[in-house]
């Protein structure tokens, strides 16, 4: 039989056209029809002219811009001192920033609420709050792992030659470190700002009650409301292309970064 | 000597932020107290819940069990894709790594509402057959066993695949002897990746599992809304021995790697 190493690829294409193309496509189909088939802009037009929905928009990119901006300020620091740090130290520390990225998410989010309870008395007092610590809590290593990677790979002779020629520490870090850094910075982003846009699970656990982009998706989800549920799924799938578009040519490199981390 | 304090201030805060939760949870398993901060006695109780009531007993195995058989199912064609991709011609190739880039970049929540949509809602199939929830799960993994089998395959010198022909082998033989040891490491990464990925998945479990069957996350979830304390009480438990066993995992697989690389230098020399 005549064998080529490409037709091997055949059952994951195949697999991929039926299950990640073919349920996009019904999604944008359910999007723009209505119940009796008929196209119509009807579920695109409300979603952007109802005040609710445009609220819950508005709430997830806060959330998701807290959420990364928090993220980034307490992963990029972290990341460069790890990725300056020497010795056998350095790959165990390294493990520790990791390792919770292995414990189920939600096993992690009982325990950070169980003290936040303890602290706070009742988290009901702070939803806004608690749900971006919450979330910062979960997504922290995504944060970190693509900085280090970055970080770790950045030639130093590069701030050592900025230092010889009379920079001092702030201009070297703001001139050659952190431009040098910009691709971990945005492929950290696209890992951070669309899962914090979309987890409601966090969101309910911390007991807040204001609806964020997933939510919505559930909640048309529990009411059988399948068009209105792929109108919030386009919206998404929007929302991610510009993205996307926005960090093209650093994308790849970061995701197989993610995929080689073991 | 102040800025290396500063530093290590710095790591052991973020550090302390990451753990001290897990820790405190963990400390608290081992009391019968049923809140952090009340202090109570020593007591096994959780475990004992954990261990011996069957529907938790169900609900552990079941999640593991799903984890592994998505994550040996999305191994295998994610790594055949990947060979195959990475051997064909610039449009192939192409379309490959567009389809796959789709469920890494997308929101799980959407992977999960449109895979539930066509496969329940317009081809009618069954949740209880677990047909949606083991390929939701298939679909999860197997796009990043293609991102971390790819790099290997670029790593390869191609040299070694033709002089295996040169010598005789039909290209099946170099196929198992020469291109799959080589990319072996990234295949057992993709696997053991797609393991944790399974485990710790909420939404496409959510959308495509059986009413009956339950993932320790959509459990522990729906045990959070409930008042029932034992229940509560035991996940404490669960979490502690999870944490433990990853960390003994994470541990043991460093030791691995490094004697992995130590052979590796060896025999280069």
């Amino acid at each position: 039989m005549y064998f080529s190493r490409k037709n091997l690829s055949i059952p994951y294409i195949i697999f991929l056209l039926a299950f990640v193309a073919a349920p996009m496509l019904v999604v944008l189909y359910y999007a723009f029809t209505n119940g009796e088939g008929q196209f119509t802009m009807t579920n695109f037009i409300g979603f952007f002219t109802s005040p609710n929905t445009i609220g819950t928009l508005l709430y997830s990119i806060m959330i998701a811009l807290s959420v990364t901006v928090l993220c980034l300020l307490l992963a990029y620091p972290s990341a460069y001192l790890l990725a300056r740090l020497h010795g056998h130290k350095k790959p165990i520390l390294l493990m520790l920033f990791v390792l919770p990225m292995w414990i189920n998410f939600t096993l992690r989010i009982t325990a950070l609420k169980e003290v936040l309870t303890t602290l706070e008395g009742n988290l009901a007092f702070h939803p806004f709050l608690n749900t971006v610590i919450g979330m910062t809590y979960d997504f922290l290593p995504f944060m970190i792992l693509p900085l280090y990677t970055v970080l770790e790979k950045l030639d130093t002779s590069l701030m050592e030659a900025a230092a010889d020629l009379g920079a001092n520490p702030v201009q070297v870090f703001l001139k050659v470190t952190l431009p040098l850094s910009v691709p971990g910075i945005l492929s950290g982003i696209t890992m951070v700002f669309l899962p914090a846009m979309t987890n409601y699970v966090v969101l309910d656990m911390m007991y807040n009650s204001t609806y964020i982009m997933g939510s919505l998706i559930s909640s048309y989800f529990s009411a059988y409301d399948w068009h209105n549920g792929s109108m919030i799924s386009i919206v998404l799938l929007l929302i991610i292309f510009v993205l996307t578009i926005a960090t093209k040519q650093f994308g790849d490199e970061a995701n197989e970064n993610r995929g080689t981390v073991l | 000597m102040k800025k290396s304090i500063v530093s290590a201030l710095l790591l052991g805060v973020v550090l302390l932020f990451l753990y001290l939760p897990i820790v405190i949870l963990a400390v608290y398993s081992f009391t019968d107290s049923t809140t952090i901060g009340a202090i109570r006695h020593f007591s096994l109780s959780n475990y004992r819940v954990l261990f011996t009531t069957p529907e938790l007993k169900h609900m552990i195995g079941g999640t593991f069990l799903l984890a592994i058989g998505s994550a040996l199912l999305a191994t295998l064609l994610g790594t055949l894709g990947a060979i195959g991709a990475f051997y064909s011609r610039r449009v192939g190739k192409t379309t490959i790594s567009i389809l796959n880039q789709i469920p890494v970049i997308n929101a799980d929540v959407v992977t999960a509402f449109s895979l539930c949509i066509m496969l329940v809602v317009v081809c009618g199939v069954d949740k209880n057959t677990f047909f949606p929830l083991v390929i939701g799960h298939t679909i999860l993994c197997a796009p990043f066993v293609y991102l971390s089998v790819t790099p290997k395959l670029k790593q390869m010198d191609s040299n070694y695949y033709e002089a295996a022909l040169d010598l005789g082998a039909t290209p099946l033989q170099a196929l198992n002897k020469v291109i799959l040891p080589h990319i072996l490491p990234g295949i057992l990464s993709g696997f053991v990746l797609s393991i944790t990925l399974s485990l710790d998945d909420y939404f496409v479990t959510t959308y495509t599992k059986p009413a009956t069957f339950d993932t320790i996350s959509t459990y522990v979830v729906n045990a959070t809304k409930g008042e029932q304390t034992e229940i509560k009480t035991a996940l404490w438990a669960l979490s502690t021995v999870i944490f433990i066993i990853v960390v003994i995992a994470v541990w043991m697989m460093n030791i691995l790697a490094k004697n992995a690389e130590e052979v590796q230098d060896y025999e280069a020399i």
